[in-house]
């Protein structure tokens, strides 16, 4: 090999992985979608969702602005502003545990004071398993945020692992978009 | 991996104990090793799946059999079904596409090699869940049984009312495991695709083996996770009392049928891409020719790839959707034919005036080519819903896609065995009991289905367990059960001769067809780092340009 050789550039394999799992998962979540739709107002015995869904606005925003936070901490770790990192870092997994605590209030009032379970009724068997789907979604999320967050404090992260985070942010960031279907979904159509 | 620790690997792998050489098996993240674990653990299943069709065409031989009971008949059915698809079809394409497709693209890992073990894992976790049904279905307190809900396992038969016990929660919790290592796999396949390929091999050099598994990997994902979602709804149902299949609260039990063929329908197409790629690599080697219109099957490719995500509601033409719905999926259905038949046209446009070698893997390709032509000309006709309306659960269906799945997948597989059996052992297999395999498994494959869709045309439903006499169904089920016998033959022959061939075949080389892509061109079986220092190509056949500086590819492509 004695030419000079042309560059050889291909895509790296982390955000092509997830891409991937994102694709993945909005199959799963669409066929969630779909049954969502398509059981509206095929409830047989109440509540129904006019009856007992409110729209959680705040909480939605916490979960969306979370998505500029991670991006910012991304964006701080890029431009080697370790300080700043943290802080954004730590403000995206305040802001996503406040949306879970919003779910989680959510559904206690529903089940407790609505007598709306799993089992009541099909509004029950499709709301609880759409927004638990995106839930449980969260909460891996906020597992990964939290280990990042362990590293961080013991002084781990440096800037050369800004490319991994952005692997996570896209992960977080698809968290976020998924949710802005189920609220159209479950808080605007269904309702 | 540094000279030494190649050194250092050597004298340890001659004189290890049984229990390393296990636990590297068990341990190991090795591409190579993990197709190799897909392939025999696929294998193991397909006897399994073979004894159960075998269990009931003993059964169906003549009319009033009493081989099975009834309900011993239905877990046959569906085990069998389940079986073949999700443990011997799928772990086959993937173990092949583990194996090959980082060799191929001159790679020295799938892009994920760990995400890759976990994925093989779950997948045999998934088989191992199905299978002990048969000991834990009913807990503990009676005798276990296999699930019998039919490999689509429609609503409401799941329901808990008519399938207590947990019979039919193994059946739901091994498909969404092994859904999840299949999904797993297809990442990985994209990523090593998209991310790893050596210096110079642009996507329109890459080998037609890559580009089909791309395609398939894209199915995968597209496919597999609506299943996967659809069996967290049947989970939910079952044990938290959720009604999304349950008609009696206004649940949907077409629902259901919707939501597993939208996975089962693109799923025949996850299979016979992976065929394709097999036929695609072997046919130009053995009619020494590049391979006609590359462009053409690759756009043909990802064409019934679009077209297999809007087929799917053919298989429901008799649940009484509107009329403009199966006029849509009619007419989709007859679409998919067109890419298909460019894909025939080309193979056959690659043999034309080729030097043809009748091996044993270009006769398995050649039948493949008019096997898979016949099981399309047939999937015209049921594409016609009138025509399916009449037909539809019929053994007519059966043969019908036993030709695709059979005729077509398998002896595109069995191909892909022989012809990557040297790189895969180092070792020659015999081409006298290769030849026998194939004449044995063609004469049997014809008896079998092909005079299976004369009962089918005559009336005969699918899943019956027994029939009366003098229907006229008596003679084809003779003939239909003789030829699982040669069928039988010619797996034992097969088995035969790759343990033969491994442990006292003939020393392979490098390269024993003179193929033209980059496997080849490393040791067979190939060093754990694949190539010593990675290759650069400058066309699609990087071997040929290596055995003929003075008349290189790339001057023309």
């Amino acid at each position: 090999m004695t030419a000079p050789q042309p560059i050889w550039v291909l895509p790296a394999r982390g955000p092509v992985g997830m891409f991937g799992l994102i694709a993945a998962e909005s199959a799963i979540f669409t066929i969630f979608v779909v049954a969502y739709v398509f059981y509206i107002g095929k409830s047989q015995t109440g509540p129904q969702p006019k009856d007992v869904l409110e729209a959680p606005i705040f909480y939605s925003l916490c979960l969306l602005s979370s998505s500029l936070t991670i991006h910012l901490a991304v964006k701080a770790l890029r431009d080697g502003k370790g300080r700043s990192f943290g802080t954004w870092w730590c403000a995206t997994i305040l802001l996503g545990a406040t949306f879970l605590f919003g779910t989680f209030s959510e559904w206690n009032r529903l089940i407790y004071r609505e007598g709306l379970t799993i089992s009541t009724n099909l509004f029950g068997t499709t709301y609880y398993s759409l927004v638990g789907l995106h839930g449980f979604h969260v909460i891996v999320g906020l597992i990964l945020l939290a280990a990042v967050m362990a590293f961080i404090l013991s002084g781990q992260v440096r800037q050369q692992h800004a490319e991994r985070l952005d692997v996570l942010s896209l992960y977080w960031h698809f968290v976020d978009t998924v949710w802005v279907v189920v609220f159209t979904v479950v808080y605007v159509i269904g309702r | 991996m540094s000279s030494e620790s190649i050194a250092w690997l050597a004298p340890q792998a001659a004189g290890r104990p049984l229990v390393d050489k296990l636990h590297g098996w068990v341990a190991t993240v090795d591409h190579k090793r993990l197709g190799i674990l897909y392939i025999v653990y696929a294998l193991f299943f397909l006897v399994i799946g073979g004894i159960e069709a075998t269990v009931m065409r003993i059964q169906l031989i003549r009319p009033h059999n009493d081989f099975v009971s009834p309900q011993v008949f239905n877990r046959m059915f569906t085990m069998h079904g389940t079986t073949m698809i999700f443990f011997v079809a799928m772990p086959l394409v993937f173990g092949f596409a583990n194996y090959l497709v980082p060799l191929m693209i001159g790679a020295r890992d799938m892009a994920f090699p760990r995400l890759n073990a976990f994925s093989f894992w779950m997948t045999a976790c998934g088989g191992l869940l199905l299978y002990f049904s048969l000991l834990g279905a009913n807990g503990l307190y009676g005798a276990g049984n296999a699930p019998d809900v039919g490999w689509f396992a429609y609503a409401p038969l799941t329901s808990l009312a008519f399938s207590p016990g947990h019979s039919t929660d193994y059946w739901t919790v091994s498909l969404l495991v092994s859904g999840f290592g299949s999904i797993g796999t297809a990442i990985n396949i994209i990523a090593t695709i998209l991310c790893i390929r050596c210096r110079g091999m642009t996507l329109e050099k890459m080998p037609l083996f890559a580009w089909l598994n791309l395609t398939m990997a894209g199915l995968v994902i597209l496919a597999v996770s609506p299943l996967t979602a659809a069996q967290i709804m049947l989970l939910i149902d079952r044990y938290l009392g959720g009604h999304f299949f349950d008609t009696q609260a206004g649940g949907s039990a077409v629902m259901w049928m919707h939501f597993f063929w939208v996975f089962g329908h693109p799923e025949v197409y996850v299979l016979v891409i992976p065929a394709f790629a097999f036929a695609s690599e072997i046919i130009p080697v053995f009619s020494r020719k590049a391979i006609f219109g590359y462009p053409v099957m690759v756009a043909a490719t990802i064409c019934i790839a679009f077209i297999g995500m809007s087929v799917w509601a053919h298989h429901m033409f008799t649940v009484g959707m509107s009329s403009s719905a199966n006029t849509f999926f009619v007419l989709s259905t007859m679409a998919i034919a067109v890419p298909t038949g460019i894909k025939i046209f080309n193979w056959l446009a690659t043999m034309w005036g080729g030097q043809i070698d009748f091996k044993t893997p270009m006769l398995f390709c050649i039948a493949f080519l008019f096997q898979f032509l016949i099981a399309g000309l047939t999937g015209v006709m049921m594409s016609v819903a009138p025509f399916d309306w009449q037909l539809t659960a019929s053994y007519f269906v059966v043969a019908h896609f036993h030709y695709v799945i059979v005729g077509a997948i398998l002896f595109a597989l069995f191909g892909a065995f022989y012809y990557w059996f040297p790189k895969m052992s180092g070792r020659l297999y015999n081409e006298t009991f290769g030849k026998l395999h194939f004449w044995l498994f063609l004469i049997g494959f014809h008896l079998t289905f092909d005079f299976m869709h004369i009962p089918g045309i005559l009336g005969m439903p699918r899943r019956i367990y027994t029939y009366e006499p003098g229907r006229g169904w008596d003679v084809w089920n003779l003939i239909i059960t003789i030829g699982v016998l040669f069928q039988g033959a010619g797996v034992l022959v097969f088995v035969g001769n790759l343990l033969w061939s491994y442990l006292r075949g003939e020393r392979s080389g490098s390269d024993p067809w003179d193929a033209w892509t980059l496997e080849w061109s490393t040791s067979s079986p190939p060093p754990a780092y694949n190539f010593a220092s990675l290759p650069t190509v400058r066309s699609r056949r990087p071997l040929w340009d290596l055995k003929h500086p003075d008349d290189p590819d790339w001057k023309y492509e």
